[in-house]
């Protein structure tokens, strides 16, 4: 028998991740980090998941979270394929430069 | 079976209306005139039959109905696509489609040189087909239907040659005037519904006696609205003004619109309300003065005209003041009567004279005519026997039913009435041979290019004229004896009994009031003979000693100027200040605040839309925090 960790400790990880992520995409310039950012807060949102499919014997929280990496496997594929095509378009990938949606 | 087929009766002129309108301009026009002339033939033939039918059954049951299809449901209204077939109908399809037929034939000869060719045999099918349903309708909200058709008929054919700015305005003239009747017979409408529940002529007329006392104000009431849209539709006091300037369109449209047929829709619509006139003897009194007072205004304007057509025009104005007349004393026979025969001789004159026209290349000022009896045989000839008829001379068709609707006026005790009409026959027998004598007899004062011109009318409008020449020579037989002829034993069964009728409390002899106005007519003619073909100086004079008479009958009693400053300039300049102040300034104004307030919102509003994707992401942060602070204080 081992001592088991609290919920509360994952639960205080997911969230240091997760504002972590926030922090990331508020403050980086550069797109491919804003990405990496945006990782950032699915996988925290995935710990809590996990986490609490463990402390509550349900495996739905487990099925969510592969719901959650199929969308973001999906996403990154888009998302890529976007921030290439705004390369060879813009020479750039700072989001300060790119205010293509202005009113 | 045949009361089945009474909708073909209108269907047919709709249907050719419509094939020469959209066809008109990629067939040849030998088609054009072959649909358009074929129409009302098939529809006389079915009147014809119909007519025929109806004589076959015992006089009471001679009615023919039949619906079409439902056209109104609502609640407990229900209005149908409803025909009957009565004598009225009968007499009024016969003349229609009759009248009608001759003067499209007429038209062909007539119109030959027109571009518009199609549209003018197009509109006036539609005519047809509007006239016919408004004398067909079983119900007042399909005659209506009918009555504002052939308005617009009337205007879109008065203003015909539209390039010319009188014919535009007078046809929007005759629309304007039209409407101010119109909308009193809507009024009527509705409180008939009201009143009754229905606008079918059956239940109206039945339920009418039993619903409204004899001589309540309802009655009245009703009856004046009634008599309000067909004073407009029939030219009378105050609203005639219209017919003298409809003269601006074609020839062949004066003669069946505004002589033949629509001008009789006003005489119609009362005759077919007759029950209802009945229970209102005021009304009956106002539509006889109006009638009477009519006949002899327009007679006194006609004396004077020097415009061939409009001296006819207020001629007609003044015979359908006849038959007012005639109608407001109860004689409703009689008034159909002279609708009747009035419908040969006038349409007969208008066509004599457009025959006139036609021949001096477009000169219709009197007094640059003369001695056309020579070139002009038929057309003088005929016109002759028209002029004969208008004005009442023995034996023809005019002399019959104007008598018949005097010696009904005296007969009802109404001896002032009866001196007015007596006064018109005198002054129609006068202006009638002035027109006659001035146009065709005496020397000839023809300008050069009129007189090189000259020649008589193709076929096709000579054979007309020689038609209704006839007709109007006999028709008055129908009438023989009066009182008691065949029309009047036809047409007896529909309208209700009148006491004067039943009663004949006066006893007068119709052969001694028949004589009177024969004279005076005679004494008119004399004078007109001597004044214009004798001493053809003298009017001149006569003119010259009596200049503020003669400029007042001349400028039409100034009624034109009258009402352009009573009605058309206040309305003109209440309009201008309208729209100035209200329209450009409060209508217009609020429509464009709303629009310069959103412009201005938008512009402000667009600032927020940088383009920056991490500013929204910090607002969708920045909600997200606002919500789940709003959810974690009140909700948990």
């Amino acid at each position: 028998m081992t001592a088991t960790v609290p919920l509360q400790a994952y639960l205080i990880l997911s969230a240091a991740l997760f504002t972590i992520g926030v922090i990331g995409v508020l403050i980086r310039r550069n797109a491919l980090i804003i990405f990496m950012a945006i990782e950032l807060m699915l996988n925290a949102v995935n710990l809590s998941f996990v986490a609490f499919s463990r402390f509550l014997d349900s495996m739905d929280g487990q099925v969510i979270v592969f719901f959650v990496m199929a969308v973001a496997a999906a996403e990154v594929a888009l998302g890529l394929a976007i921030i290439i095509a705004l390369y060879r378009n813009k020479e750039s990938v700072n989001v300060d430069e790119i205010n293509l949606l202005r009113g | 079976m045949l009361p089945e087929m009474i909708w073909l009766i209108p269907f047919f002129p709709l249907l050719g209306s419509v094939l020469v309108g959209l066809l008109g301009r990629r067939i040849l026009r030998n088609w054009v005139t072959l649909i358009a002339c074929l129409a009302p033939s098939l529809s006389l033939l079915l009147s014809l039959t119909c007519s025929w039918r109806l004589l076959s059954l015992p006089p009471e049951a001679r009615r023919l109905r039949h619906s079409l299809i439902s056209w109104v449901a609502s609640g407990d209204l229900s209005v149908a696509f409803g025909f009957l077939f009565d004598p009225l109908s009968a007499v009024m399809t016969l003349v229609v489609s009759g009248v009608g037929l001759l003067i499209h034939v007429y038209s062909i000869g007539y119109m030959a040189d027109e571009r518009d060719y199609h549209r003018f045999f197009s509109l006036l099918n539609l005519f047809l087909a509007e006239m016919l349903v408004l004398v067909l309708a079983d119900n007042y909200l399909l005659l209506f239907l009918g009555w504002e058709g052939v308005g617009l008929c009337s205007y879109l054919l008065i203003a015909f040659w539209f390039e010319r700015p009188a014919a535009a305005s007078a046809g929007t003239k005759a629309f304007l005037v039209n409407r101010i009747g119109d909308a009193a017979v809507v009024v009527a409408l509705i409180w008939m519904i009201l009143l009754f529940g229905s606008l079918d002529f059956q239940i109206v007329l039945r339920e009418a006696p039993r619903t409204l006392s004899h001589g309540s104000f309802v009655a009245t009431l009703l009856s004046l609205l009634l008599f309000a849209g067909a004073a407009g539709k029939s030219a009378q006091l105050p609203l005639y003004v219209w017919l003298p300037d409809a003269m601006e369109g074609p020839t062949p449209v004066s003669a069946l619109i505004h002589a033949a047929t629509m001008v009789t829709a006003g005489v119609y619509l009362v005759a077919r309300s007759a029950p209802l006139f009945e229970l209102a003897p005021v009304s009956l009194e106002v539509v006889a003065w109006v009638g009477g007072l009519t006949a002899l205004y327009a007679a006194s304007i006609a004396l004077v005209q020097t415009d061939i057509k409009r001296v006819i025009a207020y001629s007609t104005i003044s015979q359908l003041g006849y038959m007012f007349l005639g109608l407001g004393v109860g004689a409703y026979a009689a008034g159909i009567f002279h609708l009747m025969t009035h419908a040969f001789f006038k349409a007969l004159l208008f066509l004599a004279a457009g025959s006139v026209i036609h021949a001096l290349a477009g000169e219709q000022d009197l007094r640059r005519m003369g001695g056309l009896r020579g070139p002009l045989k038929i057309t003088a000839g005929s016109f002759l026997v028209g002029a004969l008829a208008n004005s009442g001379i023995a034996p023809f068709a005019g002399f019959w039913s104007k008598d018949e609707i005097l010696h009904a006026v005296y007969a009802s005790g109404h001896h002032l009435l009866w001196v007015l009409g007596a006064l018109t026959a005198a002054g129609t027998g006068f202006y009638m041979f002035r027109l006659y004598f001035l146009a065709f007899e005496g020397t000839s004062r023809l300008s050069p290019q009129a007189r090189d011109h000259i020649h008589e009318a193709p076929w096709s409008m000579r054979w007309p004229l020689v038609l209704l020449a006839l007709g109007s020579a006999a028709a008055g037989f129908f009438g023989v004896p009066p009182g008691s002829g065949l029309f009047q034993r036809f047409l007896g069964p529909v309208f209700p009994m009148t006491a004067r009728e039943t009663g004949s409390a006066v006893h007068v002899s119709g052969t001694g009031l028949a004589m009177a106005s024969l004279v005076l007519s005679l004494a008119g003619i004399a004078l007109a003979f001597r004044y214009y073909l004798r001493h053809p100086e003298r009017p001149e004079a006569l003119a010259a000693r009596f200049p503020a008479l003669y400029g007042l009958l001349l400028r039409k009693y100034r009624v034109d100027e009258l009402y352009d400053q009573l009605v058309v300039r206040p309305t003109i300049l209440g309009a201008r200040a309208l729209s100035g102040l209200f329209d450009s300034r409060l209508i217009d104004g609020t429509v464009d605040g709303i629009a310069s307030l959103l412009v201005e919102a938008g512009a402000r509003l667009r600032r927020i839309q940088t383009g920056h994707v991490p500013a929204y992401v910090l607002s969708i942060l920045a909600g997200v925090v606002v919500l789940l602070g709003y959810v974690l204080a009140f909700r948990l």
